[in-house]
Formats: structure tokens, sequence, C-alpha cells
């Protein structure tokens, strides 16, 4: 079904609200255009697999930052809690199933989110920042002190994931990797689909639109703020641990100030708040990434850089958000 | 009583912005709260509704003493209020906002995991409310895009959704040209008759044909408390008040 663009005064309002959160063609074909690797570039299926985890990890903070407006310098210490959980777990207790270790790996790094929201719903807008980027930094030195856990500086060896469903063994071309990472991408945006498409996702945009009115309206907003902190940490946290499982390694590096702050030029790239603006920008960083870096090792950040100016002057909304002008003749 | 305050005092360092304000507000109320710039009329409203805390005295709304309740704890026992400057949802459309706070009344906005469009009463009924106002056709628009006498009456819709029993509006035609702010008044004075409102506004003429009682405050204090036309008549708010040129 195609989405109607124009809302006529007469179109009952239930309607059309179920009518906004509808399927569109655009959505199916995304979706369908995510198997390509397999047919096209199957020398890339290792790629796609990291691409899709950084989606995943993308998705998490635009649920945060895109819908609630927190914005968040911090949002590896999640996904580095989700790496470690499983890569602890293989490499020191020898507990090596796949689909536990992501439900492990969102306890962790959920609980971890659901503490620091105390500390991040008292803040706003610099503080905010600040707050999160020191959250971040602490998680790493954390991992950095703890290195008798975390394999310290060298990061931890002897991780090995089982075969998923005891079947599906992790093969070396990336077949099951990129399979396993775009399914569980998958299933982690229907439930942020789901999510922003619920009267809480409209209460997130309410929090981003005005946050001075959520108290005049009767609304707890710390509280949501709370909620979809604790989701996205959780999100974070799956995104995790899909890399160490698919690597089979796990390094400091998973809880880096860089992995932060890449993943917020991702989001800027691909276009905030629409969910699918994470995982276009998260494609284009890291396509860019691989290109780049073949042809000039040390300067691939300049075009990353000049790609990211181009945008944020000529569209301010992402790239996304310029194509839905192109299609929608957006206001 | 609807809401009683007992001798509100709030002074920012050596600046008293309310002195030992007391007033009663019954159902059903219309009064208006008037005096001149910096008299410290949002100031009272804001110590109302919770955005400030008194230095002294107490708040209460239907007997009970809210004097250290929060301010969404405040609006969900019906005590809310609307803004001088448009505090709205610029990207929501209308039937998104009124929906919100519907659904927020309802304690529903928390569910997560139910489509926005199974909450059909809420939608519903936040429709109800905006055709009411004369909001049907724009509805389903962002915001940002009404015109401003639009969201003005937006700013009324959001508060009418919350059911207050006391309604406080902070100049409600505020920057509407004098042609339209008659119409947004009357938009007040069909408000349902069990909520008390009381209102900020600055043209006399307004305020002398939708007021029961008028409030005079004069540098953070009450000055007198009448009908109108008392209000007409007293030398002191002349003096004060009209004698500035305002009205």
């Amino acid at each position: 079904m195609l989405q109607s663009q124009v809302s006529t005064p007469a179109m009952q309002p239930v309607a059309w609200i179920r009518r906004r959160n509808r399927w569109t063609i655009f959505e199916v074909l995304f979706w369908l255009a995510t198997l390509l690797p397999f047919c096209f570039f199957p020398a890339y299926l290792n790629l796609a697999s990291q691409i899709a985890i950084t989606a995943l990890f993308a998705l998490s903070v635009d649920l945060v930052l895109g819908y609630a407006g927190i914005v968040t310098l911090g949002h590896a210490m999640f996904f580095g809690l989700g790496a470690f959980t499983v890569g602890i777990l293989s490499s020191r207790y020898g507990w090596g199933e796949p689909i536990s270790g992501l439900f492990l790996a969102a306890l962790v790094a959920g609980l971890a989110g659901f503490a620091s929201s105390f500390l991040i719903v008292r803040v706003q807008h610099l503080a905010l920042i600040m707050v999160t980027l020191g959250l971040g930094l602490l998680t790493f030195e954390l991992g950095n002190a703890l290195s008798w856990l975390t394999g310290g500086t060298d990061g931890l060896t002897g991780i090995s994931t089982w075969n998923i469903f005891g079947y599906f063994r992790f093969d070396l071309w990336g077949y099951t990797a990129y399979s396993y990472s775009l399914i569980v991408l998958f299933l982690c945006f229907l439930l942020c689909r789901v999510i922003v498409n619920s009267s809480f996702g409209l209460a997130l945009r309410g929090i981003r639109e005005n946050v001075k009115r959520m108290p005049a309206i009767g609304s707890d907003y710390r509280w949501h703020l709370r909620v979809v902190y604790t989701i996205s940490a959780a999100i974070a946290g799956v995104a995790g641990a899909l890399l160490t499982q698919t690597t089979n390694t796990v390094t400091l590096e998973v809880l880096s100030f860089q992995r932060s702050a890449d993943v917020v030029v991702m989001l800027i790239l691909g276009g905030t708040g629409r969910l699918y603006g994470a995982i276009v920008g998260a494609v284009i960083f890291l396509i860019a990434r691989d290109q780049l870096a073949g042809i000039n090792p040390q300067y691939w950040f300049l075009w990353i850089g000049l790609l990211l100016m181009f945008v944020v002057m000529f569209m301010p909304k992402g790239i996304l958000g310029g194509l839905a002008r192109l299609v929608r003749r957006e206001e | 009583m609807v809401l009683r305050t007992e001798s509100i005092c709030k002074s920012f360092g050596s600046l008293e912005v309310a002195r030992d304000i007391s007033i009663e507000l019954p159902q059903g109320a219309r009064y208006a709260l008037i005096g001149p710039n910096g008299a410290g009329k949002t100031t009272f409203i804001n110590l109302i509704t919770g955005q400030l805390r008194p230095n002294s005295g107490r708040i209460l709304l239907d007997g009970q003493d809210i004097t250290a309740t929060g301010t969404a704890e405040r609006v969900r026992r019906g005590l809310t209020r609307t803004f001088q400057i448009n505090t709205l949802f610029p990207d929501l459309t209308p039937l998104e906002s009124v929906t919100l706070v519907v659904c927020e009344r309802e304690k529903k906005a928390g569910q997560f995991w139910r489509s926005l469009a199974s909450h059909r009463e809420a939608i519903e009924e936040s429709h109800a409310i905006l055709s009411q106002l004369g909001l049907a056709e724009v509805a389903m628009k962002p915001t940002r895009q009404l015109a401003y006498g639009q969201q003005r009456l937006v700013e009324i819709a959001l508060a009418l959704a919350t059911r207050p029993k006391v309604l406080l509006l902070d100049e409600p035609a505020a920057g509407v040209p004098k042609d339209e702010s008659a119409m947004l008044f009357e938009v007040v004075a069909s408000l349902p008759r069990d909520i008390a409102v009381l209102f900020i506004e600055h043209d006399m003429e307004i305020v002398f044909s939708f007021a029961s009682q008028v409030i005079v405050l004069v540098a953070g204090g009450v000055l007198l408390q009448a009908t109108p036309d008392e209000v007409k008549e007293d030398p002191r708010v002349r003096e004060v008040y009209l004698g500035r040129g305002h009205g």
C-alpha cells in the first residue's frame, strides 16, 4: 500500500493515524534490498554483517536521540557491555550458545541503561552530552582496569560461538553471520517500529518537541525517558553481542569514544527520528570507510568529514530527510 | 472552593514577586486576573501550578494541600494552565498533541507495545475537543503550519484534554488581533460550567464582559477583588492601572 500524502479534512481521525503507521512500498523494497548482498556481493558478506550490526547500534541511538531528543556521546558503553557479556561468557565460562547470549547481553546492557537513566534524565543540553560522554569514558577505563576479566588492551581470546540452534555454523564467508545479523536487526527494527508508532512513541516525540509542556499536560516524562533509555541500551547490547559472536573477538575498542561518536555521525548522515536513517547512515558510513580506506588508509576521515558537511548544509534532515522531501514534496 | 491560596509569598532575593496572596476560586468561576506589567500575574500562575515553589503559604485544591506536589501531579488532580507564549508541539499535529494529553490522562502513554491507532477512544475524544474549538479542519496538519490564532486555540485544547477542574489561562489572546481575540473569549465563555477559570487579560473590554470577578494584582500583592463594575469605578485601580494608559 502506498501511503497517501494528502490528508483530507473529511478523513476519520483514527483511520488517519492508522494510515500514517502503515507499511509503505518503500519499506518493503528497502528490506528486500538487504538481501542483495547474498546474490551480488558474496565476497562482502562479512562487511554486510558488520554493517547490519552497526545499523542495529545506530537504531538504538536513534530511539533516544531521534525520538526522545537525548543527545548521547557515550552509547558505546552499552554496545561494549553487550559485546563483553557474551565474550566473557564464552572465553571464561565456556558458554557459547548465541541466542541466550543475545538475551543476556540485552539484560546486562539494559540494567546498566536503567541504572544510568536516573542520572541522564536529570540533565539537559550540554550537561547531558557531558554526562553521557563521561559515563562512556568511565566504562572504557573500567574495562581497561579490569584486565583480568576483559583481557585489557589485548582483548579477549578463546571465544567460540556455537552453532545457531545447534545447526547453522558460522562459516568463513559470512553467510551465516550476515543472515544472523540481518534477522536480529530486522526483529529489533520491528520492535522499534512498534515502539515509535505507539502512544509511548508519541509521548517521546512530545518530549523532543517541547519538554517544557510535558509536565503541564500531566506527563511524568522522566519516567518515559528512563524506559526508552533502558530499551535503547538493551538493543545496543544486542548489537555488541552480535559483533562478538560473528567475529569471535572482542577488544576494548567496542567501548571506545570513537564508536559513540561514529554512530552519531551516521545518524546525522542518514537522518534522525525515522529509524531508516540509522540504517542508511550505517550503510553509507561503513561502505565509504571500506572503499576509501582501500584507496587511502590514512585520510579516509577527510571524505567522511566533507560528506558530513555537505549533508548538514544542504540536507539538514539527513539523506533520508532530503529524499523524503523529493518524494513527497514535504513542507 | 475548588482552589484556594493562603498567604502565598515568594521573593527572588530582595525582590518580592508575590506578597501574601490569598484568593478563592469557586466551582464554575470566571475570574480575571489583571494588573500592570510586572505585577506578578504570570509568577502567580507559576506558583499555583508548581513551576515555582512559594517561600511560604499554602495552596489547596479541593481542600487538599498541594503546595509540595509536582506540576504533573497537580495537572492529574485537575489543575491545568495554558501559556502566554505558545508552548506547543510544533511538528505534531493538533490531533496527535491532544491525543497525547488524553493518553497521559488515561495512563496509557507508557504502553509502548500498543499501536497509537488502537487507542480509538482517545483519538476520538481528541478529535471531539478539536472540533468543539473549531479546529477539525486543521487537526491533521503539523501545528507549526497553523495560523497563530489557531495555535492559541490548540493551547486551550491541550489544557482541556486534561479534564481540568481549574483552568488557568495566561493571556489566551496574547498577540491575537482585537477582532479575533473576542472570538477566542467566546470559546473561553462556552467552556463547561463546572470548570473554574482564572484568566489573565490586558484588554479591559474583554475582562469586563467575560469575568464575574476581577482580581487586581499590583506589585506582587492583591489590591482588590471585586465585580467588574466595582473595579471599573475604583479610584485606586484607575490610578495604578487604567491611569497608566492600559486598556
